[in-house]
């Protein structure tokens, strides 16, 4: 009797390691398998293309009966104009914002932003595409008198607002990581706060701030629903911020559903999805790498 | 009264409170100029709050309320103009725990004066000079001038808190607070700090916390002793350990308790 609840108590803790194991394993396996399926799919087109003619043709004509043209060059000028305008305006709010939170703020002002900040990344994608369309759309055509206010800067404008949560909660735990001895020494130095922050916290926390931002860039360059919906969804490279554009994953998003299964368009659409993948694989491995470089010191 | 020019440091009444726990109780002192005064007692009396008084760097974090006077070079420090810039370029602080930024060597040492932004002191040959000057006072620059750029945090512990000590002198402060600095060096580094300590008397007042009694005999002139927030004895360092006038005193230099 004795022995046999010590054996089950000895099988349960095996199962249970199990599991906790399989969850543990599991992301692993759902990222290779969702790269393996994206790769089955569009893997057969890559032998039939030329891949220069894919990457810099801004001809995007998929579904032309005679001559069908898939170039995605227009569509990564509007992925990577969007992220980095979306990017100029997020850096220095997110990185201004993490500075005030970690050094400036008082404690009470501090739980009420960080809770705001937290809502602001809440807010579904689709419900920043409508403000896109309803709020800013109108606001644009009004203040800088462009024809059409579905454009670049509406975009980078929703990215921008959408990657500052990102930016600022990971900026600031870089910024709180800078040991307190630093922030003593240089303040019983005579420095001013601002000296404080500028001469000896962003030097200290440079790496974690980098990280920062390319999380926020990985979060702008995979954004969908609202840049579908605000950039305007035109084929063709930018030449002003109130040009409209399309991005690679508008892309993706609006015509997969048309196409019909193992096309040819069908196909470049996945061997657009790897080509975000690798994207986003690049700046995610780099904000690691980074982070990590802060560790090793 | 305060205009007396031996005078580096006068207190009058100091009382301080953490929230509602009265850390100081009505210290009344004088710190001459010039000398090594230590700063002596058990755990928690505190010897570091009142040091870290002297430049005000204990309000850094807010709950902290003071009472009464404290007046270096013959002005009250808690006078509403005086500008906590200007008394912490008076008034140096070296640290337990060695504490360079983690910049390199030449500029932990001109971030003073890049801070406090002496224009003509910012020139390169200008900066070159005080590096050199502030090394050689610290006796680092034989081991040091080829290592100018190297990350400070990288030095020996010995080196590190010399330097921290070093990075002051461009500010030609008045006072020198020292926080235990020897508490986190092996017996080498800590005779090397004393050794420096001793050269520095005269230009620099120097007031040192420390625990250790030995330490506190070889290097300071005058001892003040201090015991749950109040100064018990304060008189020239050879009376405090030959014959103190305290009971408490000499229960406590005698390691009795503490």
């Amino acid at each position: 009797m004795r022995l046999s609840r010590k054996q089950l108590r000895a099988w349960s803790e095996k199962l249970i390691e199990l599991a906790i194991r399989l969850c543990g394993i599991s992301a692993i396996v759902f990222v290779f398998g969702i790269f393996f399926f994206v790769f089955r799919e569009g893997a057969p087109f890559l032998a039939k293309i030329d891949l220069r003619e894919f990457l810099f043709s801004d001809q995007w004509i998929p579904t032309s009966q005679t001559n069908p043209r898939y170039g995605v060059g227009a569509l990564i000028v509007g992925s990577v104009s969007v992220t980095v305008l979306a990017m100029a305006i997020a850096v220095p709010f997110g990185v201004g914002a993490a500075i005030f939170l970690s050094e400036f703020c008082g404690p009470r002002a501090k739980e009420g932003l960080k809770i705001t900040i937290e809502l602001l990344a809440a807010i579904p994608s689709v419900v920043w595409g409508f403000i896109g369309l309803s709020v800013v759309s109108p606001l644009l055509i009004q203040v800088f008198h462009v024809p059409i206010g579905v454009n670049l800067f509406n975009g980078a404008l929703l990215l921008a607002l959408m990657s500052v949560p990102i930016i600022v909660s990971i900026g600031e735990d870089a910024l709180k990581a800078v040991p307190d001895t630093y922030r003593e020494a240089a303040v019983a130095l005579g420095a001013t706060r601002w000296q404080v922050v500028y001469r000896v916290l962003l030097p200290a926390a440079k790496n974690g701030l980098l990280a920062a931002v390319l999380l926020g860039v990985g979060r702008a360059i995979g954004e969908t629903m609202a840049v579908l919906m605000a950039t305007g969804h035109s084929i063709r490279i930018p030449h002003s911020l109130f040009d409209p554009i399309r991005t690679l994953t508008a892309t993706i998003a609006a015509e997969l559903g048309e196409t019909s299964q193992g096309s040819e368009h069908y196909q470049v659409l996945f061997l657009i999805g790897l080509l975000l993948f690798l994207i986003t694989f690049i700046v995610n491995l780099t904000a690691d790498l980074v982070v990590k470089g802060i560790r090793r010191k | 009264m305060s205009q007396n020019p031996a005078i580096s440091i006068e207190t009058r009444n100091l009382n301080l409170w953490y929230g509602s726990f009265q850390a100081l109780n009505s210290i009344s002192v004088r710190i001459p100029h010039g000398r090594i005064t230590g700063l002596i007692g058990p755990s928690g009396c505190g010897k570091t709050t009142l040091l870290r008084c002297f430049n005000r760097i204990n309000e850094r974090f807010g709950n902290v309320t003071t009472a009464g006077e404290i007046s270096i070079l013959g002005q009250n420090i808690y006078d509403p103009g005086v500008s906590l810039i200007e008394l912490r370029k008076s008034v140096g602080m070296v640290f337990q725990r060695p504490n360079p930024l983690p910049i390199s060597v030449y500029e932990n040492i001109v971030f003073g004066l890049r801070i406090h932004g002496e224009r003509r002191a910012l020139g390169r040959a200008a900066l070159d000079e005080a590096v050199e000057r502030a090394l050689r006072e610290v006796f680092l620059w034989d081991d040091l001038k080829d290592r100018l750029h190297t990350r400070a945090t990288r030095l020996q512990l010995e080196q590190q808190q010399k330097l921290c000590i070093a990075r002051l002198l461009p500010l030609k402060p008045e006072v020198i607070l020292m926080d235990e600095p020897c508490s986190a060096l092996d017996a080498r580094g800590t005779h090397a700090v004393e050794e420096l300590m001793q050269a520095l008397t005269g230009q620099y007042t120097i007031v040192i916390v420390t625990h250790n009694m030995a330490q506190a005999r070889r290097v300071t002139h005058e001892c003040m002793f201090m015991l749950m927030g109040e100064l018990l004895e304060h008189c020239p360092t050879r009376d405090m350990f030959v014959h103190p006038c305290h009971p408490k005193t000499a229960e406590y230099v005698e390691g009795r308790y503490g």
